[in-house]
């Protein structure tokens, strides 16, 4: 694998209020609280950018509804995987 | 809290929706919230919880509970009042907000009413522990197949801070600035252990929004307690610690360690229920009708069956009034009675209080072919008032096209009814040539039953025969209920103008 982090997320600036329960819960401690004041007067949570897991803690940690979305690296589609395999011409570089 | 957080959720979502960059949605806001809430214009993509607050993830949980379960449009959920009375503002199900303290009785008549649904009532401790007490109690006693979800913050957070009957020993709120004492204030009251003393519960757990790994077993239970309903399994309760950082005092962060430090060990996380009740006759409809446990085995020899009677009507609604003591009340319970023997649905509804000692007393009966909605006529076909007050009082209630029976021999001069038929009858002077003026009700009921030919004078005559016992009286009720019928067969109907105007329209 390449340095792509397994899991993603993205947080809504507009919905979050600041009270650092994903920071605190973030297993691999991914998440800080921005030093900038949102539009509320609040320093909103952001993903630092690397080492996400995906494994959605923060999301449920997190009281409002749609603040947090939490992403998956896809697994590879099975029938590219079967291309590389057999070492098609069409293989896919990752 | 490092040891806590090393959880994998293992669950996801049932299909995670492709997106660009290789990454694939595994968490994201429920479909079962709105997408926007329209309770006020400005900040309709927040809910107005405080930073922190942990009614937002126990909606959360509830929500994604319900969207995998795929139950969003057969659900109701009971909003209580409290900070969570805004419930319905986020969750996208049919939604009823009630009185303070009474989401299960609610929820009760919600579940019976539609026993198809989910049914979920949703709680802070103020409002389940203190004012509603009575109704988590007596609704988990009867087993009622809902889910509540009790949220338990040890404190009245809209209000304020005020100390609730869940308030720990010493915690300080603006009613106990000293700390609670358990000299003054009592202990708190555990909710989970109380109602896991009594037989009809299936499962009752305690879980607390403290950690990850608390949580994730918070998650379990909401879905848990949602499964068994959806399975009828029976009455289902979770109560949930969760933090109230602002009236705490605290950030979000030392409001959650706060939980795991006090309240936890006040408040001990388990599984206080998880079984399956047997109940015995569960389901089993009653095989006999209501009129024959009544009659039941004491159904007198000799009782000729009565002929299968054609009633004109689908519904009747009769309102009967007049002084306490004139047998008003018992009228009523004679109609009702008749009109069970004669296989009508039925409802006596009096009215109670201390009106009912020397004023006036009144009772709404209904005679139906179909089930009764409602025992409570408020726009009556039929009125019976035995006195000027009781006239004056319902008269403008009475169907277009409606009856009075008055029991006087004119209508007030002054008085117009221009609706209704209006019939008089001096049923107390009658009932008192006869020798007693208390069957004025029997003459009252002859008139009715002649005027309106709403039941038949020979199930008058049956009930009464079970009802009176003294052999003279029974004697005298027999004359009166002709005596009533002959007025209006022949007094009236010869023509006799009762009323100024006439029967008008």
């Amino acid at each position: 694998m390449s340095g792509q982090a397994r899991g993603n997320i993205t947080i809504d600036v507009e919905e979050c209020k600041g009270c650092g329960l994903c920071v605190e819960s973030c297993p691999p401690k991914c998440l800080e609280l921005a030093p900038e004041l949102s539009s509320y007067g609040v320093h909103p949570a952001r993903y630092t950018g690397h080492d996400c897991t995906g494994c959605g803690i923060c999301f449920y940690c997190c009281p409002e509804p749609g603040a947090i979305i939490v992403y998956r690296l896809a697994p590879p589609p099975k029938a590219v995987a079967s291309q590389v395999q057999s070492g098609g011409e069409h293989a896919p570089t990752v | 809290m490092s040891e806590n957080n090393v959880i994998q959720i293992t669950e996801t979502l049932d299909k995670p929706k492709a997106t660009t960059d290789g990454y694939e949605i595994v968490h994201s806001k429920s479909q079962l919230f709105y997408p926007e809430y329209e309770r006020k214009g400005e900040l309709k993509h927040q809910t107005h919880y405080c930073p922190g607050c942990g009614h937002g993830v126990a909606h959360k949980l509830i929500a994604e509970a319900l969207e995998d379960l795929g139950v969003q449009d057969q659900t109701i959920l009971v909003s209580p009042v409290g900070c969570s009375v805004f419930a319905y503002y986020y969750f996208d199900v049919g939604n009823v907000q009630v009185a303070h303290g009474r989401a299960p009785a609610a929820a009760t008549a919600l579940k019976r009413a539609c026993p198809d649904k989910i049914v979920l009532a949703y709680q802070g401790d103020g409002d389940l522990a203190a004012i509603g007490t009575a109704e988590i109690v007596h609704a988990a006693n009867r087993g009622e197949k809902i889910s509540v979800f009790f949220v338990n913050n040890a404190i009245y957070g809209m209000t304020g801070g005020q100390m609730a009957p869940t308030t720990l020993v010493g915690q300080k709120s603006t009613t106990s600035p000293w700390g609670r004492r358990p000299v003054n204030e009592g202990f708190p009251l555990h909710m989970a252990e109380m109602l896991a003393t009594l037989e009809a519960p299936v499962y009752i757990e305690r879980v607390a929004l403290s950690d990850n790994k608390n949580i994730m077993k918070a998650r379990r239970a909401v879905r848990k307690a949602l499964e068994l309903q959806r399975d009828g399994a029976g009455f289902t309760f979770v109560e949930i610690l969760s933090p109230c950082p602002t009236i705490w005092g605290k950030d979000p962060v030392e409001a959650r360690k706060w939980i795991a430090e006090k309240m936890i060990p006040n408040f001990p996380l388990n599984v206080f229920r998880d079984r399956k009740v047997e109940v015995p006759n569960n389901n089993i409809p009653p095989h006999k009708t209501v009129a024959e446990l009544i009659e039941g085995e004491k159904r007198a020899v000799g009782d000729a069956e009565l002929p299968l009677r054609h009633h004109h009507f689908r519904e009747l609604g009769i309102k009967i009034a007049g002084f306490g003591g004139q047998g008003v009340l018992l009228l009523g319970q004679l109609l009702a009675e008749m009109g069970m023997r004669e296989g009508l649905e039925v409802s006596w509804l009096p009215s109670y209080g201390p009106e009912m000692r020397s004023g006036s007393a009144h009772c709404h009966v209904c005679l139906s072919k179909d089930r009764i909605g409602s025992p409570l006529v408020s726009r009556p076909q039929v009125l019976v008032a035995f006195n000027e007050i009781s006239l004056r009082k319902f008269a403008a209630e009475v169907a277009p096209g409606g009856t009075i029976i008055y029991g006087r021999e004119a209508l007030p001069d002054d008085l117009s009814i221009p609706q209704a038929q209006v019939v008089c009858i001096p049923a107390s002077e009658i009932a008192d040539k006869l020798g007693s003026a208390k069957v004025a009700n029997v003459v009252m009921m002859g008139a009715l039953l002649e005027e309106t030919e709403c039941l038949s004078p020979a199930t008058a005559m049956q009930v009464l025969e079970k009802k009176v016992k003294n052999p003279v009286m029974l004697e005298l009720d027999r004359k009166a209920l002709a005596a009533g019928r002959i007025y209006i067969d022949h007094t009236v109907a010869i023509g006799a103008v009762t009323q100024a105007d006439g029967f008008a329209q």
